[in-house]
């Protein structure tokens, strides 16, 4: 039962420093007071953040760099890459892509 | 009225289909490791309804025995890259009241931001149901996914084969498309690819994406302030 106390505790402290910093900035940041290259740094920040989360799933595997074809899951990005640019779906890029790795591991590509 | 509200409501539906491709197959991944880790079903279902984060839980249960300084800890590293979303989503926010802004904040994830970013930046005017429905639903669908790994994590006995593991990487990819809108977009996002992949692999930890979204986002500011001034 002890084992469970702490769990509990690490849920709600987990769901604090998670909650924390979703809600904060966009209940009391007033980003009309903020200098234009502060904004102009926020314009930025969905492109940068998506590419950092996604840089490190397909290209590094076990703590290193894992360039190779036998990388799966960079060889579905590239053409996943394509079909997010020609059909701006996102819904048919995440099926694509599931649904290439899945065909790939079916016929013993990878 | 009634039209008007449903409409909205059906439009933050829509907007929340492609995250719930991707979240159920890995909110069922964690349930069944939920399982797998002792935790109980309760506590496993708990986790999604009130933490709400794909990273942070699955570090939660993986870290379970040691101890709940170091996993709040953690998990607060691994979200911290919220803060900047949610400032940078802030700008389109105004309208609302705190209160709203803290039940929306609350459902604040890298997908639902990523679709709402998305939509703002494609002029999308604000319409509040809209932002509710979307993130309701994406979060129902991550609840349901874990109820059924805690309950159902034996009918699938690996997801590997439906390329589940994937449902991840294929919706961030999904989602930085379309923030590529210039060229000096493309150029930022390749630093933050190539900044995030050398933190990680030069054993940051988890704190890569934020160290490495902060300078990205600087250089497209500064390139655009020179743009501007030339």
């Amino acid at each position: 039962m002890i084992e469970h106390w702490e769990l509990l505790l690490c849920i709600a402290g987990a769901s604090l420093v998670t909650c924390i910093p979703r809600v904060g900035p966009m209940m009391f940041l007033n980003t009309e007071a903020l200098p234009a290259g502060v904004r102009r740094w926020l314009s930025f920040v969905p492109v940068a953040v998506m590419a950092a989360l996604l840089g490190p799933d397909v290209l590094v595997r076990d703590n290193a760099l894992f360039l190779s074809t036998d990388n799966l899951f960079l060889m579905v990005a590239i053409p996943a890459l394509a079909v997010a640019w020609w059909t701006k779906s996102f819904f048919g890029t995440i099926a694509f892509g599931m649904g290439a790795v899945a065909l790939a591991r079916y016929w013993g590509l990878a | 009225m009634r039209n008007t509200s449903s409409t909205a409501l059906w439009d933050g539906v829509k907007r929340a289909l492609p995250i719930v491709l991707g979240y159920v197959p890995v909110a069922f991944a964690f349930g069944v490791l939920a399982v797998k880790n002792a935790i109980p079903p309760g506590l496993a279902i708990a986790m999604s309804v009130f933490l709400f984060a794909g990273s942070g839980q699955f570090v939660a249960v993986r870290g379970a025995g040691v101890g709940a300084a170091s996993v709040v800890l953690t998990v607060f590293v691994v979200n911290l890259r919220h803060l900047l979303m949610s400032a940078s989503l802030a700008p389109y926010l105004k309208p609302m009241t705190r209160l709203q802004k803290f039940f929306f904040g609350y459902e604040l994830t890298d997908e639902t931001f990523g679709v709402h970013s998305t939509a703002f930046q494609r002029g999308w005017t604000l319409v509040v149901p809209t932002l509710y429905a979307c993130n309701v639903t994406a979060h129902a669908s991550w609840i349901g996914g874990t109820v059924a790994g805690v309950f159902f994590g034996g009918l699938i006995a690996d997801v590997k084969p439906l390329g589940l593991d994937y449902a991840l990487t294929a919706m961030f990819l999904a989602l930085l498309v379309p923030q590529c809108r210039s060229r000096l977009h493309v150029l930022v996002a390749l630093a933050g690819a190539t900044l995030s992949v050398g933190l990680s692999l030069a054993g940051v930890g988890q704190w890569n994406v934020v160290v490495a979204t902060v300078p990205a986002a600087a250089l497209g500011a500064a390139l655009q302030t020179r743009e501007k001034a030339a």
